[in-house]
Parts: C-alpha cells; structure tokens; sequence
C-alpha cells in the first residue's frame, strides 16, 4: 500500500528525515515511536502533503502511484488520512459544513453523487456513537473551544467519516486520559479492516496496549534505527529511549 | 500644473456649479434646508477638498476621486421610468418596508403600507415643508460642517434623501429598506441627505442598499443624520454594491441618548471607491453603540472606514469590529478613534480591525486612536493584517477540500464574525449568499435587475 525509498525531509535547510524505508501493507498495524525531536510528526505530516517540508530525496509510492506528486487533497481523496497532533482551530467553518463538503469531495472523486442530508445527519450521530464524541456539534466551529480530549476524538471521528485506507495517527494519544484513550483505541480497532492499514505515531507505549501493532519501528534522528513485532514497544517502555540512543552510538 | 491648483480649482468648480444653481435650489427645496446653506459655503471655502495631507484623509486620496467630469441634477429627472419595473431587489421575501431614491431623489411613486401609527417615511424636502418643527430639531443638529469640506459640501447641496420618524414607545414592525439607486445616461454627481429620528423607548431595523444601475461613473456624497432617543433601539444596515468606476463618500452621524442602543453595520461588497465615515455622540449615560464593518476589495478598488466614538458621558459601553479583505491592487484604511471625555468615568470602549491581504500587491492600512481623559475607563484596541493561514488551509485540505474551495472556507469564516451581527434573518442570509458569491468572484451587482450593465 504504501512504500517508502530513502526518504529525505527537510524545512528551512535543515533536514529533519535522513534517509527512511518503510513498507506498510494492507491490513498491517504499524508504529512509530521514538522519543521528541525525532522528527516523528515531520514525516506524518510531509505524508499528508505539508507544503512547508521539502522532499530532499527518496520516493514514496502510495497504492501504485507517486504520492509526492499529489496535492494534499488528493491523497485525501485516495483514501490517505492525518490524524493531526494538534488538531486547528478554525472559527467561522462549521464543522458539519466542513465534514459534508469533505464527504462530497470524496464522493464525487469516486463518481457518487452528492450525499442526502439525511444520511448524513444519520453518518454523523452513528459515527460519534462509535468514537465517544458526545458534544453537540451543530453550531460548532472546527475544533473551536474543544477540549485536548474532545480535539482528538473529533480526529477520530473525522476518520470514521472519511473511512481511509491508510491512516496515519499522529500522537492522537497525547493529552488523553485513560478513558479517552480507550475509546479512541476502540475506534481506531473497529475501523480496522484487512484492507486498510495504520499507521500510529506515539512517543508512549501505552495506546498500543489497546490498539495491537504488527510493526514497531523506532525513529531517532531522522532515521529508523530498529525494527520488530510489538514486543518492542514493550521493550521501550521498560528500558526507555536511553537505551536506543546507546545502541545508536554504538 | 501642480497639486495645489488642480485642489483649487476642484473647489472652485463645485463652487460654481452651487451659485449657477442656488436659486433653483431655493426654489425647489423647503425653508429648513436653505437656511443652513449659507453657513456650508462658508465652511466649505475655508476648508475646500479634503486631501491626503488631512489626518482624516491621510489613507485615503480623495482629491482623486473628486476631480472627474460630473453632471449635477438639482430635480429629479423628468425622465418617466418606472424605476419598478426596471429594478427588482433580489433580497428574497425579505418582508420589508421599501422606499426608492433615485440619483438622491426621494421616489415619487413610494408606496407604504401598513406602516405603525405616527411612523413617518418620506422625502426629506417633503418632511422639511410638512413636519418643521420636528425636521428642524435634529436636521443639521449632529452633522459638523465646519470640520470637513465634503460634510459642508453635503449640506451646502442638501435637497433630498429620506426621512424617517420612529415615534416614541414605537416598534417598527417590519425593517425598512432604503434602496438608493444611481440610473442615468451620463456621469453624475449625486447628493444624498438623510435623516432618521427615533424617539424615546422606540424600536426599529433599517436597511440602506446602495446600487448603482447603469455602467456610468458615479460620485455619491451621502450624509445621514441618526437620533435615537432614550431607550431607543435601533440596528442600521447597509449594502454597498456599486460599480468599480463609482465612488461613494458617507458620512454617518449618531446621537444617542440615555440608555439607547444603535448598531450599524456596513457591507462594503463593491465599489471604486468606498469611504465611510462614523461619528457617534453618546450624549448620556447608559448608551451602547457597535460599529460593524465588512469590507470586500479586489481590482484597483479603495475601501476606507474613519471612525469617531465620542464617550462624552459616564457608563457608556462602544463596540468598533471592522474586517476587512483585500485582493489584487485594492487598498484599504481603518482609522478609528476612540474618545473618552474626562467625566465619562466606566466607559467601557473596544476597537478591533482585522484584515486579510490576498495578493501581495494589496495594500493596508490601520490606525487605531484612543483619547481618553477619564481615568476609570475599559479601553482597548488591536488590528492585524495578515494572511490566510496556511496551517487551517493545510487542515482543510487534508480532508480532501480543495485548495480554491479551502480558501473560500477561511475568507467566509473571516467574515463570518460580522455576518453574524446583523439582525435581520433573511438579510443575513441574503449577504451570505452575496458574501460567499462575491469571494468567489462572481458578483458585480447584487440585484437580478433588467439592466445588465456595470
């Protein structure tokens, strides 16, 4: 599904992502973790398309096709999704305006025709079910005066409604307490199917507690510096990242 | 020939063209507006034009716009058009009162129904002649013309416009709407003298809406002189539509007293040259005043707003939010001013003006200005110009909006702050609608008329 080649990032000159390779297939669970600085959000951001992070080298092929050539919007279109770490407040845009008109933009990327407002108002009240987000959103401006938790579950939620195939969560744990997380994880585990892959970018291992990684990778200093099954999020929990940045010298 | 003599001569000009016709004038318009002439002419010589070297002007170049080949009419064109069937309003079941005014002239075929007892809407020569004592206690009472040459000017070629009075303890039971139409064969100087009086504890909602008809350059000099007694509540619309080669110089003067409430909120949509000028009296204690500003420029358009909040007594609360967004060469101007006299203790007075430059060819300017010698007073002020933000764009766009419709999300949320602050329902849906067609670059004109011009 998605295939990373010796990928390279960087803003205003100064490389963040220094050579990546990563694979991620249909069906696959894969984390990201690696202690701040790492240049963790960096890469999950360049994949959604950032304009302000420049692609210095490498490759990313996205379901058989460059997605560095894409517009943002259009790898949205394809099915790519970013969970933002910091989800942005935009006062004036109706949330509900704003999820109908990314629903249409997506149907008509697929040739449907525009959605009835009824199914979407049922869309909505059935998606908010599934991730927990009971506030009131009509009148709501996108994330405006939203808690840290409700910010995250309204990510969630806007997965949910755009059904992805690849959807990279960036942090969405961060700044959730234990109940939050366990309704975020219980909705990341039902949106899971064998054709969609995610991939979760967490500086803890807590979220996979709930959320069970096929894939570990650790990154630090712009590069993955190891790979392995799920057990080695456990591994770094108990060790912390002290023990990669001494492997790393080594 | 230099900058000075073509101000002169400017001047000189207008001057003519007002003792050419000063007997016509008199003739054909009442008592109470002759009597103020004098005085405006006067006032007028000793000021002239405004120029950029004014503090007032200083953002705005006047003397540009004032300078072109104008025709004046001092009677309404006997041209028989029936303006009704030519224009239709397209604010849609907007059930409101409508009066027209023609090139400044009061309509002669307005029809008003239904109206509340003791409620007066008509021509302001008309109310000159019929109600003097009442025209006489507020007309030219709150408009200065010693301080500006254009307010003089204004008064010095007073001779229509509306009039409307709101007795006391009356509540308006629709919005009237004031459509001012500019409709000629030629380029005209037009003249347009307001006057609205609402009486203690009463309650209305007026809408102006500015059109300009024809494809023809239009100079518009409109003054409008507002009372609202004690108690009184009154929200104050107005719809800018014109032609980018017309300029429409305003000048809005608000007296309140104890208690009383106005709103005034302006949508500037189009036009060459747009300048709004605002002064509020809070004569008494207890008043709220909220000054509310949108402004859309693109081309080579000029859109400026001057305000003046005079706090002259205690315990009064003023609100100024202007908003402003500007494409391609278009500049614009806030200058706003907030005064708090050294008895106007507890005032609370805000100011804000925000604006978003789409091209980097936009150009604007802001000027915030608090006087204040009370010493226990609220005051605050802030202005931005910036850009779209590129981290909200992002976010939009990652969820599959395209660029040029994100765009369209973040200008209409932008605006969205004072398109939320008009009363009227149906008129806030309708600049919704116009707002968001005009951000999308297709509007020129605001109405569904038969004359496809401008």
């Amino acid at each position: 599904m998605l295939s990373i080649k010796d990928l390279h990032i960087s803003i205003s000159g100064k490389e963040i992502i220094k050579g990546i390779d990563l694979e991620v297939k249909a069906g696959e669970v894969h984390a990201i973790m690696g202690p701040n600085g790492s240049g963790k959000s960096t890469l999950a951001s360049a994949l959604a398309g950032r304009e302000i992070f420049e692609i210095t080298k490498g490759h990313v092929t996205y379901l058989g096709e460059d997605l560095l050539e894409m517009s943002p919007e259009d790898r949205a279109k394809k099915g790519l999704f970013l969970g933002f770490q910091y989800p942005v407040e935009i006062p004036g845009v109706s949330l509900v305006n704003f999820m109908k008109t990314a629903i249409n933009e997506h149907r008509r990327f697929n040739g449907m025709d525009p959605i009835s407002a009824s199914d979407f108002l049922k869309m909505m009240r059935e998606k908010q079910e599934l991730v927990g987000l009971h506030t009131n959103l009509t009148n709501r401006s996108v994330n405006e005066g939203f808690s840290g938790g409700e910010k995250k579950r309204n990510e969630i939620f806007q997965m949910a409604m755009l059904s992805p195939k690849l959807a990279i969560l960036d942090e969405t744990d961060s700044g959730l307490d234990i109940d939050a997380l366990k309704i975020v994880a219980n909705g990341v585990n039902k949106l899971r199917t064998k054709d969609n892959a995610t991939i979760i970018i967490t500086h803890y291992q807590r979220l996979l507690d709930h959320v069970i990684p096929d894939h570990v990778h650790v990154l630090y200093k712009g590069k993955i510096v190891k790979s392995s099954g799920k057990e080695l999020a456990l591994e770094l929990e108990e060790k912390g990242y002290d023990w990669i940045r001494e492997e790393s010298k080594s | 020939m230099n900058e000075q003599i073509d101000l002169q001569k400017i001047s000189d000009d207008l001057v003519k063209i007002y003792r050419d016709n000063t007997e016509f004038l008199k003739q054909n318009t009442g008592e109470m507006l002759n009597v103020y002439r004098p005085k405006a002419l006067e006032d007028f010589l000793r000021l002239g034009v405004p120029t950029a070297k004014s503090e007032a002007y200083k953002y705005t170049r006047i003397e540009d716009y004032l300078k072109g080949n104008y025709d004046s009419e001092f009677t309404q064109d006997p041209f028989k058009v029936n303006l009704r069937d030519i224009f239709k309003c397209d604010i849609p079941e907007l059930d409101t009162h409508v009066v027209l005014i023609m090139n400044g002239f009061y309509y002669h075929d307005n029809l008003l129904t239904g109206l509340p007892e003791g409620v007066i809407i008509c021509g302001l020569n008309e109310a000159s002649v019929k109600y003097p004592d009442l025209f006489n206690r507020h007309y030219n009472r709150y408009a200065d013309t010693s301080t500006d040459g254009l307010i003089a000017l204004n008064t010095l070629f007073a001779h229509d416009g509306v009039f409307v009075y709101i007795p006391e303890g009356i509540k308006l039971n629709r919005p009237l709407q004031v459509i001012n139409l500019s409709f000629s064969f030629r380029n005209l100087r037009i003249t347009r003298r307001n006057l609205i009086v609402a009486g203690d504890k009463s309650d209305s909602n007026i809408i102006f809406c500015d059109h300009t008809l024809c494809a023809h350059s239009y100079i518009t000099n409109s003054l409008t002189e507002i009372y609202a007694g004690k108690n009184a509540q009154l929200d104050f619309s107005r719809m800018q539509n014109e032609n980018g080669m017309s300029s429409q110089i305003t000048h809005t003067f608000i007296h309140q007293e104890k208690n009383s409430v106005v709103t005034s909120n302006t949508i500037s949509l189009h036009g060459g040259l747009i300048r709004n000028n605002f002064f509020t009296r809070l004569n008494d204690t207890g008043c709220e005043s909220n000054l509310y500003g949108l402004f859309l420029g693109d081309d080579n358009q000029h859109i400026a707003n001057y305000t003046m909040v005079n706090h002259a007594m205690p315990h009064c609360t003023s609100n100024q939010l202007f908003k402003g967004i500007l494409d391609d060469h278009a500049t614009g101007a806030f200058n706003g001013k907030i005064y708090v006299s050294r008895d106007a203790q507890k005032t609370q007075a805000y100011q804000k003006n925000n604006n978003i430059l789409l091209s980097p060819a936009a150009r604007m300017n802001t000027k915030p200005h608090l006087e204040i010698y009370a010493d226990d007073v609220k005051c605050s002020h802030g202005a931005t110009i910036g850009r779209l933000d590129s981290e909200a764009m992002f976010y939009l766009r990652s969820r599959g909006i395209p660029e040029k419709e994100a765009r369209q999300l973040l200008m209409y949320a932008f605006a969205d702050e004072i398109i939320g602050k008009i009363q009227v329902s149906l008129l806030r849906d309708r600049v919704i609608d116009l707002v968001d067609k005009r951000l999308r670059g297709e509007l020129a004109r605001c109405n569904s008329c038969d004359v496809h011009c401008g």
